[in-house]
This record gives structure tokens, sequence and C-alpha cells, in this order.
């Protein structure tokens, strides 16, 4: 009789171990997760109170490549707003030249994004066609950055943007090689993932991107894709409209009116 | 920052044609070569000991334990080179806490810590138990203890007790076999399942990764047996060599017509991408993927092995081929995780140029790095090798 309440006491001794093993093992897990979610938290509180609410909200952008002139005022805006680095190898938004000559001939380039502006190339060759294709992050519906990244840091709102959450990011560059658009680069003082956000912290404040405010041609239009009455649903009704690499299923949110074929 | 910059501002002299201005900074480089070199070889390490308990293969019996034993080395060693590449490797941890279960590369942490301490360490624990316990038993002073500890205190040397252990090593090694499969067949599943890039993207890149994993393992084991069996004074067993020498070729065959398939199949598809891919292939790729990956890490040993086989030749000069097959097999597939790692990242998305990868030498993603990190196994593997020796001779019959 003794010896069996002993043996039910160790089997109890023994569960109760197991079940302290267990929240031990867990616990890390489930404090991460509270973290995340109380961080959400705070930023959604934030949007909330300043009047944005991200669900009301599905945001796109289209670009009329017959009206960039290339002066690369974007470009320029953008650095300064979002404090990217000056030099030549990190953009959140360029200007690509093309320049398709009679004998099949194709030249592109974007010398120092286009900031520098674009040299006069003197050639004998006959011009075909010529123009200039401003590129930004696509902020994908189908985002292979967002499926990639280890810890989630990098993730697509309800309003449609992609973001990078540089507190989580670990500098792995899984989505960076992840993008086909070459749209993402790491932040050489932060070591963190960068990229377009629209400007996020202008759009919740009913702002336009600094892009497209400060294009003297109204090459670029920003606005909701679920509001009829917005320009960008304008835009989309008036124009034939291209996205970059359909064939991948991304599903750009970056829509383009009078996009050429040499366009990658 | 500077010296980012002072090392990405030459490489825009160097470009040939257009890439985005983001590709110029190119952002995974020798670490991550060596990751998959790494990984590979614990695959393969693993496969090789297989052979022995699950197949039977006697003649392998000499290099069962030697091969579990560089498994585990290799495997120690293999996080080391992505932790190293992180940004920021003081927040690694959250790739397992709060994975993205979305993510490929999220998966690491969990199929690294299933193939250590549910194969690797279970297996020698149970293959080595009777041994260690002898060993203990005679020995005096430190040693004594930490093979106490080894063996986790038990005792237990019965008759039923050894059954028991041999059962559980062959029961673990048949899973083994599927989660080497899935260790190394997942880093190519990191590489080929990335759409953006035509280089890597393909359905075939976690079995040519598996297989070549293979290939290096046996290699290594061969290298390695081939080194250290000399040097503690003893005579190589050339039955053993032989039959690695011939696992080895049969490897490779398969190793070499899977890739034979790949290039094929991209050629006569001749999508988007060929033509750059050719110019890469040509150009910029010459050296490390036709001569270094192709002649003399497949084509060579492979003719020099199949030789060997077909004209009888004396004990010493098939030894000798052996040795120069394994350490050209062994560059060659260094080559191949070169060639689809950087490779992979010289050409850009646009399609319409290529960039350069210039090494650098110095700082936790440099060269000198790289070659401490290849080196740390080895230093594993002696220690490693005093605490449990894999030789035929202090086995306790």
């Amino acid at each position: 009789m003794e010896n069996n309440i002993s043996q039910t006491d160790k089997k109890v001794e023994r569960r109760s171990f197991l079940k302290k093993l267990a929240i031990l093992a867990l616990a890390p897990i489930a404090f991460g997760f509270l973290g995340s979610t109380d961080k959400l938290k705070t930023i959604k509180k934030w949007m909330l109170e300043n009047g944005y609410v991200p669900n009301n909200h599905k945001w796109g952008m289209g670009i009329d490549i017959n009206k960039c002139i290339g002066c690369g005022r974007c470009a320029v805006a953008c650095k300064n707003e979002n404090n990217v680095p000056q030099e030549p190898f990190f953009f959140r938004t360029w200007v690509e030249r093309y320049r398709i000559y009679e004998d099949g001939d194709i030249q592109v380039d974007s010398p120092n994004g286009s900031i520098d502006g674009f040299e006069n190339w003197r050639t004998n060759k006959k011009m075909l066609r010529s123009f200039f294709v401003p590129k930004i992050c696509n902020h994908c519906e189908n985002p292979p950055c967002v499926q990639v990244c280890p810890v989630g840091a990098t993730f697509k709102g309800e309003d449609g943007v992609v973001l990078v959450d540089s507190d989580y990011c670990v500098g792995c560059r899984y989505c960076i090689q992840a993008c086909p658009y070459g749209a993402r680069f790491l932040h050489p003082e932060t070591h963190t993932a960068e990229k377009c956000t629209f400007c996020y912290h202008r759009i919740v404040q009913d702002k336009l991107p600094a892009c497209v405010e400060v294009c003297p041609t109204q090459a670029r239009v920003f606005g909701e894709l679920n509001k009829k009455a917005s320009p960008l649903v304008r835009f989309l009704r008036m124009n034939k409209i291209g996205v970059l690499k359909p064939s991948l299923n991304t599903e750009p949110k970056v829509y383009y009116a009078n996009l050429d074929m040499e366009v990658k | 920052m500077e010296e980012l910059i002072q090392h990405l501002t030459p490489i825009l002299k160097e470009i040939w044609g257009y890439i985005f201005p983001n590709e110029i900074e190119l952002h995974w480089g020798i670490l991550i070569v060596l990751y998959p070199y790494l990984t590979g070889l614990v695959a393969g390490a693993f496969i090789l000991a297989s052979l022995v308990k699950v197949f039977n293969v006697k003649e392998l019996q000499p290099t069962y334990r030697l091969a579990m034993l560089t498994a585990m080395s290799f495997l120690i060693v293999a996080p080391l080179p992505l932790l190293a590449h992180l940004g920021h490797p003081e927040k690694a941890y959250e790739i397992l806490i709060t994975p993205n279960s979305a993510s490929a590369m999220a998966m690491f942490g969990f199929v690294y810590a299933w193939y250590l301490m549910a194969v690797l360490c279970l297996e020698i624990w149970f293959e080595y138990r009777r041994d260690i316990i002898l060993w203990s038993q005679k020995e005096t002073g430190i040693k004594k203890w930490i093979h106490k500890i080894v063996s986790l205190f038990s005792k237990d040397i019965s008759e039923k007790a050894i059954h028991f252990d041999k059962k559980w090593v062959k029961i673990i090694t048949i899973i083994g076999i599927p989660s080497a499969f899935l260790l190394h067949g997942y880093v190519g599943f990191i590489f080929g399942s990335v759409k953006a890039n035509p280089w890597w993207s393909s359905v075939l890149m976690p079995i040519v990764f598996l297989f070549s994993a293979i290939v290096s393992g046996i290699a290594m084991v061969l290298v390695l047996y081939m080194i250290i069996t000399p040097i503690r004074g003893k005579q190589l067993d050339i039955l053993c060599l032989d039959k690695l020498a011939s696992y080895l070729f049969y490897v490779m065959i398969i190793d070499f017509s899977l890739e034979a398939l790949d290039f094929v199949q991209r050629v006569y598809e001749s999508e988007e991408s060929i033509k750059i891919l050719a110019y890469l292939v040509s150009n910029k790729l010459f050296i490390s993927l036709v001569v270094i990956q192709l002649f003399m890490g497949m084509l060579i040993p492979l003719t020099m092995i199949a030789l060997i086989k077909i004209f009888k030749s004396p004990p010493d000069l098939k030894k000798m081929v052996y040795f120069i097959s394994a350490i050209l097999v062994q560059v060659g597939i260094f080559s191949t995780r070169w060639n689809i790692v950087i490779g992979g990242q010289l050409f850009s998305k646009s399609f319409r140029g290529l960039t350069v990868y210039k090494i650098t030498f110095f700082g936790l993603e440099g060269f000198f790095s790289a070659v401490v990190i290849f080196c740390l196994p080895f230093i594993i593997l002696y220690i490693l090798t005093k605490i449990l020796p894999p030789w035929e001779e202090v086995r306790n019959p």
C-alpha cells in the first residue's frame, strides 16, 4: 500500500516536472509572441488616434512613362525625405533611361539613379524610340520579400503597403534576393533592410509621397485603389496599363501607362 | 559605412551593361558560399555512415565512426557563417522565437536542432555507449569523468542493453537518412524557391544540392581517413578505400546527370533570362564553373577512378588516385557552391548587365573569417576523436 502511494507520488512529481519543463521551453516563444503583438498594438493605437484607419485604405501608384522627363527630382526628394544615404548605391526610387536604336541595340542607364542627370551620348546610330522609366517598390499584393523574411520583419499592412520593421530585421538580406525589382537595399548604418514605404509617415497624415509631390509633370499619381473618386482609379480607367514582370505573379500595385516591352 | 562606400565605388567602373542601382552591393558573399558547403559535408558524411548500418556495407566499417564524428564537427560549425553574415547577429534568436512560417529560412533552426539533437547526438551516444562505459572503468582522473558524463552516467552493459543500443542505432539511422535529405535538400530549397532569380529558381535545386552533398561528404571522409590513418601509424584498409571510391563514383554519376539535365532543360526552354545567363557562364563563371567545377571537380576524378577500376592497378597507385580525386572533388564542390551563390548575384534582375564580386579580406564577412570558420570543424573533429576515438582497435570486442 505504502509502496503504491509513493509510486503515485512519483508519477505526480514527474508530471508536474514535465509541465514545468514545457512551460520553461515555451516561455520565450510566448514572450516573443506577446512582445510582437504588443508593438503592433502601439503603432495601431498611434494611427487610430491620428484618425488613420489602415483598413479603410488600399494604396497604389500610377506612373505615366510618356510624362516622365527624367529630371530625377523624385529620386532627390526621396533621399532627403527618408534619410536615404546619398551615395549612389542606395535608392528607394530611381529613374532609368531607355534608348532603342534602329539596329536593335538597346541602351539603358541610370547614373546615380538619375540624380546626376543623363549624359547625352553622341552616336551616329539612328534612334527608334527613347523614354524614361521611374522605378519604385511595387508594393506587390503577393510580395516575395514578405514571404521569405525569416522573422516577419517585413510585412504587408492592411492598407496594402509593404513595410519593414527595422527593430525586428536581423539583416539576413533574403528579402533583397527575393525582390525581382531590385527595390531593396541594406541600410549601411542600421544594417537592416530598407525600401520605399510610399512615404508612410506622410500618407497617414493625408499627404502625398515626396516623389509624387515634387514631380513637375505629374508623371506619378498616388491614391486609393478602392475608391472610385480617387485620381489613381481615374488613371487606371483612362490608360492602357502594364505592370513589371507580370509572369512572376507578384501582382504589383504600381501601374505603368505606356509601358514598353523592353522595361524589366 | 565609409569602408563600404570605398569598397563599392571602384565596382561602379567594372559593371557591364545595366544593373539596378541597388544591385551594386553584392549581399551574399563567401560566408554564404561556405554555409551550403559545410551542411553538404554533414549530410554527405551521414549518408556514408548510414551505408554501414542500414545497408550493411561491411567494407565501410572502418570509416563509420569517423564519418559520424565528421558530420558532427561540421554540423556544429554550420550555423556560424550564417550568424556572422547577419546585419544583426544579436537578434538571431528571433528566427527561433518568432519565426515566419511562410519563410524557408525560418525553418533553419528547427531543421538544424532536429538533426543535431534527434539524429546525430542520439546515434553517436547509442553507438558509443558501451565503449564509453568500458573505457571509463579502466581510466582514471579527468578522462574517466569526461567519459562518465558523456555516457550520462549509464552503467548497464548487459546483453539486453547492448541489443537495445544496436536496435536504436539502426532506427535512428533510418530516421536520419530522410533527415539528412531534409537538412540539405532544404538548403537547396532556400535558393531554388527564389523565383526572382532564374539562376537559382529550379525545382531540381534541392536534389542537385543533395547529391553534390553526398559526393562531398564521401570525398571528405575519404581524405580524412587517408590522412589520419598513416599519421596514427596504421595500415589503410584497401577494401574500404575501394568501396568508398566506388560509391563516390556512382554518386558523382548521378550528380553529373542531374546537373546535365538542369543545363539541357535551361538551354532547351531558353527563357527570357537565357542570354544573360549564357553570358554569365561564358564570361564571369568560365573559370569557376567550366574549368574548376566541371573539368577539375567532376570529369577528371570520374575518368581517373574509372580507369583505375577498369585496369587492375597496384594498391599504391590506387591510393594516390583516390586521394587526388577526393581532393579535386572537394575543390569542385566548393566551386559548385560558389557558382550557385555568387553566380546568382552577378547578373542583374534587369537581365541587362553583370556586376563583379570583390572579396574583402578582413571583417566578419571577409575571407579570413571564412578561413577560420572552415578550419574550426577540423579542430572540433580532433577534440572529438580524443574524447570518442573512432578507431577500430580501441573498440571493445
